[in-house]
């Protein structure tokens, strides 16, 4: 390793500086938001003059807790859910594709990037036509579904490429050594594919937990709204405030989540999204 | 050696009888598992998806209004006709294009920047970069868009203040009361978003080019500049066709960002917020499937002149490893 | 322990493709057999046949005498090391070791199995990386832990598929004198797969030489390279190469392009079953005219020749003469090169010499020829024309016989200890 020069451990130390500022100054902009008072919102100024917890409150136990807290476990079981659903078919998908010798593999890949390409609210006119005559409107299930549409695509492009890298040959391995299918499966390729299949997981959950066109089209109430669907409805404590620090409070509470998973998985989320993108 | 032969003929031939049934038999096997594991995945995917595109072709032919359901009438293509005519179809074109070509371009020179700066890093900022860059693109756009909102906002915003020395912002300048500076906080928040996207493909990208490539460049005099257009560029070329053609494709569906910060108002709607309004705002079935279907082929298009224009290969970059 | 019979196995793939065509061999108990060959003659399928990872499409695979043709790789009882060494790369080195005796927990306990991987570990000096993962590993630690895999379980048989391809030509050295000795301490059947010659030649009891999925000859090291049974054997063992040269007999004497040669009756009379044939010489055949023992001189003939150019390897050297092919023998040779893995048989003969020969490029040496050892080769068939089936068998129960008075001294200093 090369040691640097004092004059390029400043630079370096700036570039960082600069890209921290880049990624992180929206969300600490609408962070000191969500710490202002109703008094304080249109001081014209970035950082609160007191910092309150009272947009918090609202959101929690306040009036707008009606709308946020069935929001937030709509959003939060849905996306679950249909992340769920979507790695356990990509994975065997995926699986087939990268291990078996079957026609039609290269169909099954580009329709996931064709599906993947899709313009969602092309499909969102018929779905809500449709959903309101089999009562699918305002459902989880009604949300769950076309979610899929979202997050099988990907899965299925993250798990190929991540299964078609895996050696394979050490289940024969294992199987000289002695062992049998299923303890082959069990003791060597389930340990090594298990991190792909989380990683597709996490990348997943972070479309599902994003959408807004299908939240905000398919539902109509707090009973399948999620959260970004709900953040556009928000109102402040009454009707005639204004909601921007109870929406900047929530906005918070849900980003928590997704920075938790970044700092803790943020080369397993590379490798995840350039494999399936660019790789194919 | 003649004898040699015929035994190896007879024994291929006993191989070929005995084993081509056998093995069929075992490639079949293989070829069904194959389908039943690959097959639900596949349904589903097509199932919601280009079950409700058909759909919406057939309801686009209707005259047909949720708020009259009785009303309902075929009417060929005129529900397209009446689209094609309509201005506003014309005016929010140009504005989804826009934004496209504006936010892909930005996002491109950014994005490669933020790459450069995560390929030369050293290895304890390494970690620290892909987790900051990675905090964008796991934001949800809607935060994205309130955060830049507020921002710029005239009541709860701070940025007229700070740049009230910008000769035509003052306390008094409302970002979203006009079509050129709400887009600019628009493509200023989808740009932040999605740059990370990019700058992560384009990063693998760069990480392909052999660093033989660049030494030798700089063994035959090449500077900083020619190594980079010279050498690193063409060389990926391929991640750069990609990064485009999936953020072009993405930006073309933008939605949220201009939902949130002006609802489409003061021309600054797109097509996807035309098929919105038309079909779940105004309950106009039959219109809004038709902006639907426009929608479609236009993304179609694009995806296929990028595919087969600029042979963008999506598909062969893993082969080619 | 266990006796490894092949009958006739083929296999076709499922496109047809035939990769071997009916091969038979003898391993016994304790053997050290080799498969050679060039890329694409079978060797890697047969062996994979032979462990079960692939099925067999005709002919019977016995161990012991039992037909295995059909018993799933598992209970073979067979163990492998792979050409990039499979190790597990989500277990320790200690743990990969253990895998297969994990594997039978029922049968094991965990002291006998630390027992045996202490064993094993020692044996192969690995003992100080049980706790490393192997992604942290050299090459040749990892290819250490893919064989403490194998020995640990105490398989009837030892399978290795090119396990030194992907080392340093060094290291390639130790380990293959590692393999070997460890082979005879553990007196365990052995079928080694690989392309190299040189591992051939020296670590096989017997060498099985194959060519496009048929077996050529099965033999020791030793009458591979004086009683090759055709050219292809003849050219692919030894190294450097078996020189080819184009021969007539004219006046009860060979004419070649290295002038005239009088040889011994025996290769006289096969020379003459055909118009012409090919010669076979080997590089150490030849000597500076020099430095020839007075005690051999009269078993060759002297000739001269002006070499291009000479190379000094220290402990000997060698001398290059160009020449020109015959146009006739063209298509063989080029078949030849084609079976061996070459662009092309060039048209050099290439002399062993001792290292202090003067003779130098550009000019005109005096060169001698050991004629007893040379090879008649049939144009058209390859076959060895000069072949002593008898003699070359006798070289084989010759190897096998030192071969058994090693295993004895091996196990009298295994109970000694």
């Amino acid at each position: 390793m090369k040691t640097l020069s004092t004059k390029q451990k400043i630079a370096w130390g700036l570039i960082a500086v600069l890209v921290l500022l880049y990624t992180l100054w929206p969300l600490f902009s609408i962070l000191m938001t969500s710490f202002k008072a109703p008094g304080d919102l249109f001081s014209g100024k970035l950082l609160p003059t007191q910092f309150s917890t009272e947009n918090y409150q609202t959101i929690f136990a306040g009036s707008a807790g009606e709308l946020f807290l069935p929001a937030l476990r709509n959003s939060i079981g849905i996306s679950l859910i249909s992340t769920l659903i979507a790695v356990i078919l990509a994975t065997f998908c995926a699986y087939a594709i990268a291990r078996l010798d079957f026609p039609g593999k290269r169909l099954i890949l580009n329709t996931a990037l064709g599906v993947s390409m899709f313009p969602v609210i092309s499909i969102v006119t018929p779905l809500f036509n449709l959903w309101r005559q089999i009562g699918l409107y305002d459902t989880w299930p009604g949300l769950i579904i076309p979610y899929l549409s979202l997050t099988l695509p990907i899965s299925i492009y993250t798990l190929a490429a991540y299964f078609q890298q895996i050696p394979w040959e050490l289940e024969q391995a294992a199987q000289v050594d002695g062992a049998t299918n299923w303890q082959a499966f069990r003791k060597v390729i389930v340990p090594l594919a298990a991190p792909g299949v989380f990683t597709t997981a996490i990348i997943a959950f972070f479309i599902a937990w994003n959408d807004f066109v299908y939240g905000i089209s398919l539902t109509s109430t707090e009973a399948a709204r999620p959260v970004p669907a709900a953040l556009a409805f928000f109102t402040g404590a009454s009707q005639f405030e204004d909601p921007t620090g109870a929406i900047s409070a929530a906005a918070i509470v849900v980003t928590i989540p997704i920075i938790i998973i970044v700092v803790l998985f943020q080369r397993q989320i590379v490798s995840g999204l350039t494999q399936g993108a660019v790789k194919g | 050696m003649s004898t040699a032969s015929t035994a190896v003929k007879t024994a291929r031939n006993e191989g070929d009888g005995r084993g081509s049934h056998h093995l069929t038999q075992r490639a079949r096997d293989e070829r069904r598992l194959g389908w039943m594991l690959a097959g639900p995945a596949f349904i589903l995917m097509l199932a919601v998806t280009v079950y409700p595109i058909i759909q919406a072709l057939y309801d686009s032919l209707f005259n047909y209004r949720l708020t009259d359901p009785e009303g309902r009438a075929f009417v060929g293509l005129s529900n397209y006709g009446v689209i094609l005519t309509d201005p506003v179809f014309w005016r929010d074109l140009g504005v989804t294009l826009l934004i496209t070509v504006v936010t892909v371009a930005i996002e491109l020179v950014l994005g490669f920047l933020l790459a450069l700066v995560m390929n030369s890093a050293i290895r304890g900022l390494k970690g620290l970069l892909r987790t900051a860059i990675l905090i964008p693109y796991g934001t949800i756009t809607v935060v994205s868009a309130f955060a830049w909102f507020y921002m710029f906002d005239i009541n709860s915003g701070y940025v007229n203040h700070w740049f009230s020395w910008v000769p035509g912002i003052g306390p008094d300048f409302d970002w979203f009361g006009s079509a050129v500076p709400a887009l600019i906080v628009i493509i200023l928040s989808e740009v932040w978003k999605t740059t990370p996207f990019i700058s992560l493909l384009l990063l693998s990208g760069l990480a392909q080019v052999p660093s033989d490539y660049t030494e030798a460049a700089k063994v035959d005099g090449a500077t900083w500049w020619e190594q980079l257009t010279k050498v690193i560029l063409p060389n990926m070329k391929a991640a750069i066709m990609v990064a485009v053609l999936f953020r072009a494709l993405d930006a073309f569906r933008i939605f949220d960002n201009i939902f949130i910060m002006t609802n489409g108002a003061y021309g600054t709607e797109t097509l996807s917020l035309l098929a919105y309004r038309t079909s779940i705002g105004r309950l106009e079935l039959g219109l809004g499937s038709a902006v639907s279907v426009i929608l479609f082929v236009c993304v179609a298009i694009i995806a296929a002149v990028a595919i087969k224009g600029f042979k963008v290969d999506l598909a062969g970059q893993g082969k080619a490893k | 322990m266990a006796a490894i019979t092949l009958k006739d196995i083929v296999k076709t793939y499922d496109d047809g493709f035939t990769a071997v065509k009916g091969v038979s061999l003898d391993i016994a108990d304790g053997e050290f057999m080799i498969l050679v060959g060039p890329s694409g003659c079978g060797k890697s399928t047969l062996l994979r046949m032979i462990v079960g990872l692939e099925d067999i499409t005709a002919g019977d695979l016995e161990i012991d005498g039992k037909r295995v043709n059909d018993v799933p790789p598992r209970d073979r009882n067979l163990s492998m090391v792979f050409q990039n060494y499979a190790l597990y790369p989500h277990l320790t080195v200690g743990e990969n070791i253990a895998f297969p005796l994990r594997l039978k927990k029922s049968e094991l306990n965990d002291d006998e199995i630390n027992r045996r991987v202490k064993e094993a570990a020692e044996m192969l000096e690995l003992n100080d990386h049980l706790d490393r993962k192997p992604a942290n590993l050299s090459g040749g630690q990892r290819q250490r832990v893919a064989m403490g895999r194998a020995i640990v379980r105490h398989a009837d048989a030892f399978l290795f598929d090119e396990p030194l391809s992907n080392l340093d030509a060094k290291l390639r050295g130790q380990m293959r004198t590692q393999i070997a000795q460890l082979q005879r301490r553990l007196g365990t059947t052995s079928i080694y797969v690989t392309h190299d010659q040189t591992e051939a030649m020296t670590l096989g009891d017997r060498v099985a030489v194959l060519k496009k999925g048929l077996l050529q000859q099965c033999a020791s090291p030793r009458e591979l390279y004086e009683q090759p049974v055709n050219i292809f054997v003849a050219g692919f063992i030894g190294s450097p190469s078996m020189n080819f040269v184009p021969a007539r007999v004219d006046n009860g004497k060979l004419q070649t392009p290295i002038g005239e040669l009088t040889v011994p009756d025996r290769v006289l009379k096969a020379a003459q079953q055909k118009e012409m044939v090919i010669l076979g010489l080997r590089p150490d055949f030849f000597e500076d005219e020099e430095f020839v023992d007075e005690k051999v001189r009269e078993h060759g003939t002297v000739f001269t020749a002006t070499p291009t150019h000479v190379e000094w390897l220290g402990n000997e050297q060698y001398a290059y003469i160009t020449y020109e092919h015959d146009p006739k023998l063209k298509p063989v040779l080029d078949e030849l090169a084609h079976d061996l893995d070459q662009d092309e048989i060039p048209a050099t003969l290439v002399l062993a010499t001792n290292s202090a020969s003067r003779v130098r490029g550009g000019q005109e040496g005096k060169f001698w020829l050991d004629t007893r050892l040379l090879h008649v080769f049939d144009p058209d068939t390859g076959d060895n024309l000069t072949r002593d089936p008898e003699a070359g068998q006798k070289l084989t129960e010759e190897a096998a016989e030192e071969r058994q008075r090693e295993i004895d001294r091996a196990n009298s200093e295994k109970t000694e200890a």
